[in-house]
């Protein structure tokens, strides 16, 4: 008779053998490198022009976000209509993000189209118009996405509590406002796509099943660009941090949930701290089983989610406690936050609980590295923050070996309620 | 080609087994086949609140996460209108952890009322979060009752109102389980580096004590044919004017199916569609447009949905589209156009199949339909429309009287 009571044996995740799959390295004629994960079964892969564009380098609000999302709107031969269509009727995904430091484009696509498709990026990298129509249409579509979303409790708070600590000025905390579109010109765009893209600074990620002779069919498209290869550009931005910690502001007085916040600065990933804070992250509110989750979602029903995380940037980074609660409990899940933040830094954390968290973080590392995008992601993160592969193994080492005594200094030091902002916007 | 084995256990599981052993990881998917279109019109937002009370402990297990977790597994789950589905990934050497798990929450739940006292409030909490407490929430609260007069389509999977769920007790709870959780309506797929006769022995060992039940028989009201279009007009406190219009398609299984498939990616698919180039980029009266369907299993609705620019009229935007509309109805694409939304189709299809998770759950789908083979020729269906097909759908249902219209507008 089958016990179910037995729970059936594990191998523990701790005890796996890690290892991160190497990523082919190689440069186009122009030094520009590239960074190759050849891996997969399905015949897609993925390409990523990575440039140092990001909002860190506006003069001007939205100006970075802006070039970014109007360069494949036009170029000396095609309308964004045709460029569009031309990518959609192979099946591709042509996006673009912007980011703090980075702005990227990025292809998808069937393996077997990716010779025609190469060639169009090309031609988009080097030839952007940024046409003022398209200019304009942008501006007032993003306006109007803009008050939607203002009347959000979660998207204010999201805006309001980056401010809090890193100031409006810096790129961490800044955020668009109607009037900075309406600021905006097709010169100002003009000029930051030629130094920051025609003649910028950019990497280029791949993976996914590689056609064959896919280093030269990258190097005849890319190689002749004036891309000025891999010279990080150096900016420097204060960081201006708010008085006041403790705010609640009713954007709607109706809202029926509260966005909560809490926030404290916290250090980059080189300092010895963040990959040990990681695991205490983890334990406190980074997974389903985390303390916040156990606590206040699954014993007390305040709320759908709540985590902890750390908002990372390459120059510093945030601990940072998100939830939507509501609103009748908002100042009692706060409570409840800072109750567990108590428990951390007063009493040791068992065996039994960190062992989870361990086996959870090691399994959870494993499917992460699972797929050929999966791979290049990781890698990405790795080359664009300066660090490489013993970056991972010491994290592997870390979460095996840190010790109760170690979380609950990190906790001492760090989960001091004082130190945190902490918004709830309604 | 996704390769699989299929066997069935002598309680009416089905088990489907796809190896791959390129990942180190497993997964372990289990379909029931009960999804909100099941519930009692008077006890919406059931099925999904089901799905959370999975969570709450099992009869043999007081905690299903904390034993997964531990086993350096990770795991979730899903409500649509049509089904319910629970997978959990994790090491592959572990994967005896998942069936045991998986298998006492079939064998029976905990019905601990303190899990269910919690879970109603979370859901509530979910239900103002996603749908009271952001602008535009209600839109397909209000789409789904124009459009639906019988079908229990006529509700979101959250429910219908707060009070449905606020009020779910544990009697019901146990009825609800013990009629939609049983092996003969469940589907299992284990999928990864797995190998058939471990899953044969681990289903047997785990699954097969566990009775049978009845097979559910789904009786659901058949929606009548619209005969007469449908509009609704609403003012609530949003920034812009939205419209929303929608009509009847064919069910998961039909060819047409396939045909409005298409059309919406013709109307709405990327930045170079129809709509989008049209309404957005020429003519500037929507600052967003989409076209989309949910793939329901039963006859589903393919819908239009935008926000106006402001200082445009309801009555030209609502123009616009059906310009657009009669465009299709009155003259055929051209083979281009058709080649670009086959083209896109397939490579959406391959970038699904990239992780062993979605192809897990695409096996239970299609054999929740019927056939998990159908996964296989499913692109064949899409390359066997052709341009009359398309252009004697888009005259079927972009019938007037077929459509339903709502218009909201900013106070």
């Amino acid at each position: 008779m089958l016990d179910r009571k037995i729970i059936p044996t594990i191998e523990e995740a701790v005890h796996f053998d890690l290892q991160l799959k190497n990523c082919d390295r190689f440069t186009l004629d122009n030094k520009v490198p590239v960074y190759a994960m050849n891996a997969g079964a399905q015949d897609v892969v993925m390409v990523e022009w990575v440039f140092d564009a990001g909002n860190w380098y506006d003069k001007q609000p939205m100006v970075a976000a802006t070039t970014n999302f109007l360069i494949k709107n036009g170029t000396t031969s095609k309308t964004a209509y045709q460029i569009n269509d031309f990518f959609e009727f192979h099946g591709a995904y042509l996006n673009r993000s912007c980011y703090n430091e980075t702005a990227s484009i990025t292809l998808h696509c069937l393996s077997k189209h990716l010779e025609t498709l190469l060639p169009v990026v090309c031609e988009i990298i080097e030839t952007s118009i940024f046409p003022e129509e398209e200019l304009a249409i942008y501006i007032q579509n993003q306006k109007q996405r803009l008050s939607v979303n203002l009347q959000k409790c979660d998207f204010i708070a999201n805006r309001l509590i980056d401010e809090y600590l890193f100031g409006i000025n810096h790129p961490y905390g800044t955020y668009s406002n109607a009037e900075d579109y309406d600021a905006l010109n097709t010169d100002l765009l003009k000029a930051f796509y030629k130094q920051y893209y025609l003649n910028g600074s950019c990497k280029i990620f791949v993976a996914g099943k590689m056609p064959t002779g896919y280093q030269s069919m990258l190097n005849k498209a890319f190689g002749t660009l004036p891309l000025h290869a891999d010279t990080p550009l150096v900016v420097e931005h204060p960081i201006v941090t708010a008085a006041q910690k403790k705010v609640e502001i009713i954007n709607d007085e109706n809202g029926v949930q509260g966005a909560i916040r809490m926030a404290r600065p916290f250090p980059n990933r080189h300092h010895p701290d963040f990959q040990k804070a990681h695991v205490l992250n983890t334990l406190f509110g980074g997974f389903f089983g985390s303390r916040l989750m156990s606590n206040i979602r699954e014993d007390k029903g305040y709320t759908y989610g709540i985590h902890s995380y750390f908002q990372n940037h390459v120059h510093a980074s945030a601990w940072m406690i998100s939830t939507e609660a509501g609103r009748d409990v908002c100042a009692a899940t706060i409570t409840e936050v800072i109750k567990e933040m108590e428990l951390l830094r007063n009493e040791l954390v068992d065996m039994e609980e960190l062992n989870l968290v361990r086996n959870y973080m090691i399994g959870s590392l494993l499917g992460d590295l699972d797929g050929p995008f999966q791979l290049i992601g990781r890698w990405k993160n790795y080359v664009l923050n300066g660090l490489d592969e013993n970056h991972f193994y010491k994290s592997i080492e870390t979460i095996k070996s840190v010790t109760p005594q170690e979380l609950q200094r990190l906790a001492n030091t760090y989960l001091q309620p004082d130190d945190f902002y902490e918004l709830v916007v309604i | 080609m996704i390769q699989f084995d299929r066997f069935v256990l002598d309680n009416g599981l089905r088990v489907l087994v796809h190896e791959d052993p390129s990942t180190p990881m497993a997964v372990v998917n289990v379909m029931y086949d009960v999804g909100a279109r099941d519930e009692n019109p008077a006890q919406t937002g059931f099925a999904h609140l089901f799905e959370h009370l999975m969570f709450g402990g099992s009869v043999n297990i007081k905690d299903y996460d904390e034993p997964l977790q531990r086993a350096g597994g990770e795991n979730n789950a899903y409500t649509t209108n049509d089904l319910t589905n629970y997978y959990c990934q994790l090491p592959a050497q572990n994967i005896e952890t998942a069936f045991w798990l998986e298998s006492d929450r079939m064998l029976s739940l905990a019905f601990s009322e303190k899990s269910l006292a919690t879970q109603r409030k979370v859901v509530c909490e979910e239900f103002k979060e996603h749908y009271i407490n952001k602008p535009y929430g209600d839109v397909w609260h209000k789409m789904r009752t124009l459009a639906y007069t019988v079908h229990p389509y006529r509700w979101m999977t959250i429910g219908k109102e707060l009070s449905h769920v606020e009020n779910a007790k544990i009697d019901d709870v146990k009825n609800f389980f013990f009629k939609h959780y049983r092996p003969v309506n469940a589907i299992l797929v284990v999928a990864g580096n797995v190998k058939l006769e471990q899953v044969k022995r681990l289903a047997a060992k785990w699954f097969g004590p566990i009775d049978m039940g009845t097979k559910y028989d789904r009786q659901l009201p058949i929606e009548p044919v619209q005969t007469e279009a449908r509009k609704l007009e609403v003012e609530a406190n949003v920034p812009l004017d939205a419209f929303v219009k929608t009509w009847h398609m064919d069910a998961r299984l039909s060819p047409g199916y396939y045909a409005a498939d298409l059309l919406t990616e013709i109307l709405g698919g990327g930045a170079a569609s129809r709509l989008y180039q049209t309404l957005v980029k020429e003519k500037q009266y929507f600052s967003s447009i989409d076209c989309y369907h949910f793939g329901s299993l039963d006859a589903g609705l393919v819908a239009v949905d935008g926000k106006l620019v402001k200082g445009v009229s309801m009555e030209n935007a609502m123009k616009a589209v059906d310009e657009e509309i009669e465009k299709l109805k009155a003259t055929k694409i051209e083979a281009k156009e058709l080649q670009k939304v086959i083209n896109r189709t397939e490579s959406v299809i391959a970038f699904e199949d990239m992780s062993v998770m979605s192809r897990a759950s695409s096996i239970a789908l299609y054999e929740l339909l019927g056939d998990a083979d159908m996964m296989n020729t499913e692109f064949q269906k899409y390359q066997a429309i052709g341009i009359d097909d398309i252009h004697a759908y888009a005259n079927s249902i972009f019938d007037n009287n077929n459509s339903n219209t709502l218009l909201y507008h900013a106070q």
